[in-house]
């Protein structure tokens, strides 16, 4: 794919299935059956890669949609997170999971620096910012 | 004595108490206890003002008094570039541009970009019913229209579940969605459902409706590749009651794109009422809120138009135009929009039709977000709009308005072809898999049932069995596809790989994707492109020929083929022998039946099944017995009833004939009348009997004889005879028009009833 998909490169596996790769950078056509049957190929083959989301955010963002392209973006930087501590988050921004501030603050920085996970974090500290102002958590 | 009844009440109440409709409830408005569609006393007016690109004040809110969904609209929706420009604008001015097909899509979906819930709200508010579809179909994203399922049954039965996707994808709907009576049974119901959507087809997009974390477990385990459940509120408290906020759903739509899932969200009007905490905001607000915060999060669609409020939406004046409204809200804001029609918000019939119309007229990305392809019984999510006892009406309602509902006539014997597969298909994962043994029994009786009451299937232990060892043994969809090719069903094995590497790409991640053909068909490269007849969705000539092809129609042939039927037994009853050209008869009591030119040459049986002979012979017994003398003419110049009955008046001695078509009509005239006015007339043939038949010739005699007789009165039930027999009688008087000889005179007929040696 192109280094910033256009509209015109949709849908990329299609204009560019050659260069679409998985999980462990197996490309797109070489997920065939008869890989699948000698056990080449696994789950992890069929994950999207974080590039493959930044490039459909590039696609998002040419075709109106910025909050789309945002959330395609934020997707992007959970690609590596384990599903366990993508479960935890999730739970910890429920309502009343978390008693204090602090606790959403330093999951954000565990974001940003194990993750480089820099929109989640922020995400995450706007979150805890309003939880605040509206009495979910104290300091 | 003589009772005469007490005028305590006008009898049709009682008729109308007993109408389906009087099952639903009415509630009255009262905005105070949130029963208002589109506007209370507590909505806000809208408003918005920033500062340094910062909202200050929203919807006559200051930012310092934001709840968490205020807050959050105002972080992720409002674009400030737009939002000075789109918040001044008129609301009137805009709900015009809304339905002037030549304002673009683009420039609606900026400008909404800006606004803020309550503006949005007081501008799709301006439009009535009509304009609300007309601007629904210019403004939903994608160009082609689709549909989805839902494939449940009341056992978990996952024989069934197979048999029942693959049918659904025969029908041609582009998602199916699972849910279960048993929680637990979650994994079965996946597998179970996706390998059945693998035959026949690929691209069908599956999701099963299940706990937050689970489905995203199975999603992570490839079965499914949708998910719609996160739902959103209009308010703070129900939000935080259905234990969420604004972020947690927002961070669990990102948690689906890292795991190439498409996601939508669900909201609906009334949810809020339901859950108690409404505000005393209008239904529409509350909505509007809903869905700017869906925009914000950045999820690509919303299942959304009432949706499991759509019910008590309904109760309220004006409930189905504010799902309506909602709707267009929903892709004004460019939301893929799985457009509701899933609850069924009435036991009326009527209700339901009416219901569907705008949205198959105007297209939806998905028109139903469930269609109930399954008995109601059977759909664990409560009865849909539509379901499998009304899948032929649905199919109908395309044909006859040429609107494309995303659905395709299914022929029976392929139908059943694809329950066999499916149920083998899913046969062989399970035993390949050594999570069970269907037995030859379990899957004959699956096959041909309709729905889950008639089959003899697994137990619920034993489906909770299989569910949890697909679970716990970390059984993913390569170990199906595996387990599908070793047993021979490669072409589902294929199916099933094309499916799950859609996630690679993430190219259905966009906005309103689904699968046709093996293509990905979205928002980004199907955009619709309405902007006044001629443009946006068409229906293609070959479309077109698929939604008409529904089963069981008829032309000349099968009219043809039906009456040959009758006519080799025919003419073992009965023979017709021309005698020439008729004189006019001179013995006053001559009464004439007139016989229509196909009359038992090529016509013999009426519409109502009864034979010709059998008709004939009836009129003549009539006519006998009421005193007179019948003679048979055969008309050549006309088929028509009344010129039939005229003329055999005029040749008949008496001055009285009767004229009767080969579908049945009869009629009775009289010398010198107008030709439309007779004495008396059969036009329901379907429900005229031979006891009605001889009657009329008995009234004809007394007719002759001077005496007035009293008419003749066929009861009709009130059935709409049209419907069920005008094609067939268009087709039939076709054959007898094509049989009129315009100055032909009527021809003597001596009939001869066989077996019988009686002549008239």
């Amino acid at each position: 794919m192109a280094e910033k998909p256009t509209l015109a490169d949709y849908p990329l596996a299609e204009t560019a299935p050659d260069r679409i790769r998985g999980g462990r950078g197996k490309a797109l056509d070489d997920l065939t059956m008869e890989a699948v049957l000698a056990g080449d190929v696994t789950v992890e083959d069929l994950r999207i890669t974080a590039e493959a989301l930044a490039a459909q955010a590039a696609i998002a963002r040419a075709a109106g949609r910025p909050t789309l392209a945002e959330n395609f973006e934020r997707g992007a930087e959970l690609v590596a997170v384990p599903q366990d501590l993508i479960m935890e988050t999730y739970d910890m921004l429920r309502p009343g999971r978390v008693r204090d501030r602090r606790a959403l603050m330093e999951r954000a920085e565990l974001f940003r620096r194990d993750y480089g996970a820099e929109e989640i974090a922020r995400f995450i500290e706007t979150a805890a910012e309003f939880y605040h102002r509206r009495g979910l958590v104290s300091d | 004595m003589e009772q005469i009844p007490q005028a305590n009440r006008w009898r049709r109440y009682s008729d109308w108490d007993d109408r389906p409709l009087r099952l639903d409830r009415f509630a009255r408005e009262d905005p105070a206890n949130g029963f208002a569609a589109f506007s209370s006393p507590a909505d806000p007016r809208p408003g918005l003002a920033t500062e340094a690109g910062r909202v200050v004040s929203m919807d006559g809110v200051p930012a310092h008094d934001f709840d968490l969904i205020d807050a959050f609209i105002a972080e992720y929706h409002l674009d400030p570039d737009v939002a000075a420009e789109a918040m001044a604008m008129d609301s009137g001015e805009v709900a015009r541009m809304l339905v002037d097909m030549h304002v673009p899509r683009e420039t609606l979906v900026r400008l909404a970009h800006g606004m803020t819930p309550a503006k949005l709200a007081d501008v799709v508010s301006r439009l009535n019913a009509l304009e609300i579809a007309f601007a629904y179909a210019k403004m939903r994203p994608r160009k082609t229209p689709g549909n989805q399922a839902h494939v449940t049954n009341a056992k978990d039965d996952p024989l069934q579940l197979a048999a029942d996707a693959a049918v659904a994808v025969g029908f041609g709907f582009d998602e199916l969605e699972t849910t279960m009576r048993v929680a637990r049974n979650a994994w079965s119901n996946a597998v179970a459902c996706l390998v059945g959507s693998a035959v026949g087809d690929w691209g069908t997009l599956f999701q099963c409706s299940s706990e937050e974390a689970e489905e995203l477990k199975i999603g992570m385990a490839g079965f499914t590749s949708y998910a719609e459940t996160v739902s959103v509120y209009g308010t703070e408290r129900t939000f935080v009651d259905g234990d969420d906020t604004p972020w947690s759903k927002a961070f669990l739509v990102a948690a689906y794109a890292s795991r190439g899932i498409k996601a939508r969200c669900t909201s609906g009007g009334g949810a809020e009422l339901l859950m108690g905490y409404h505000e005393a905001k209008s239904l529409l607000y509350l909505e509007a809120r809903c869905l700017c915060l869906q925009r914000g999060m950045g999820v690509q669609g919303t299942q959304n138009g009432g949706i499991d409020g759509a019910p008590v939406t309904a109760s309220i004046s004006g409930g189905m135009r504010e799902i309506m409204a909602e709707n267009l809200l929903a892709v004004w804001l460019d939301l893929e929009c799985a457009s509701g029609n899933d609850a069924r918000p009435t036991e009326s019939e009527i209700r339901v039709g009416a219901k569907i119309l705008p949205y198959l007229i105007a297209g939806s990305d998905l028109i139903c977000s469930g269609f109930g392809s399954i008995l109601k019984y059977d759909n664990s999510f409560n009865p849909s709009l539509f379901n499998g006892e009304e899948m032929e009406d649905f199919l109908v309602l395309q044909r006859d308005f040429e609107a494309d509902g995303g659905l395709t006539p299914l022929p029976e014997t392929k139908a059943l072809d694809l329950r066999i597969r499916a149920v083998e298909a899913i046969s062989a994962v399970l035993e390949e898999l050594d999570l069970a043994r269907p037995t030859p029994q379990m899957k004959a009786s699956v096959v041909v049932a309709s729905g889950s009451r008639e089959t003899t299937t697994f137990s619920p232990g034993e489906t909770a069995r299989i569910s949890e060892a697909i679970q716990t043994r970390g059984i993913d969809v390569l170990d199906v596809i595996r387990a599908l090719h070793r047993r021979g069903f490669s072409p589902e094995a294929e199916n099933l790989l094309r499916l799950v590497k859609l996630r690679v790409s993430g190219d259905y991640l966009q906005t309103s994707a689904i699968v046709r053909r093996g293509r990905i068909l979205s928002a980004v490269n199907d955009p619709n492109d309405y902007a006044g007849p001629g443009s946006g969705y068409r229906l293609s000539d070959e479309r077109r020929e698929e939604i008409c092809d529904i089963r069981d129609t008829i032309g000349q042939s099968e009219v043809l083929a039906a009456q040959a039927m009758h006519r080799r037994a025919e003419a073992r009853r009965i023979t017709y022998e021309a005698k020439g050209d008729a004189g006019e008869g001179t013995d006053p009591l001559d009464v004439v039946i007139g016989i229509s030119p196909a009359f038992g040459l090529q016509l013999f049986q009426t519409t109502g099944g009864l034979n010709l002979s059998d008709v004939l012979r009836a009129l003549i017994r009539g006519v006998e017995d009421g005193g007179a003398r019948p003679r048979i003419l055969r008309m050549h110049h006309t088929a028509d009833t009344s010129f039939l009955g005229l003329t055999a008046a005029q040749m008949a001695g008496s001055g009285y004939g009767i004229g009767i078509q080969a579908k049945g009509t009869a009629v009775i005239h009289a010398r010198g009348r107008m030709p439309h006015n007779n004495l008396e007339l059969f036009s329901n043939a379907p429900i005229t009997t031979l006891a009605h038949y001889e009657q009329l010739g008995r009234n004809a005699a007394s007719f002759a004889r001077g005496v007035p007789p009293e008419p003749v009165v066929v009861p009709t039930e009130g059935q709409a005879l049209g419907a069920r027999y005008h094609a067939q009688v268009a087709l039939i008087h076709a054959i007898e028009t094509g049989l009129t000889v315009p100055d032909r005179a009527p021809e003597e007929i001596e009939i001869l009833f066989l077996g019988q040696k009686e002549k008239a």
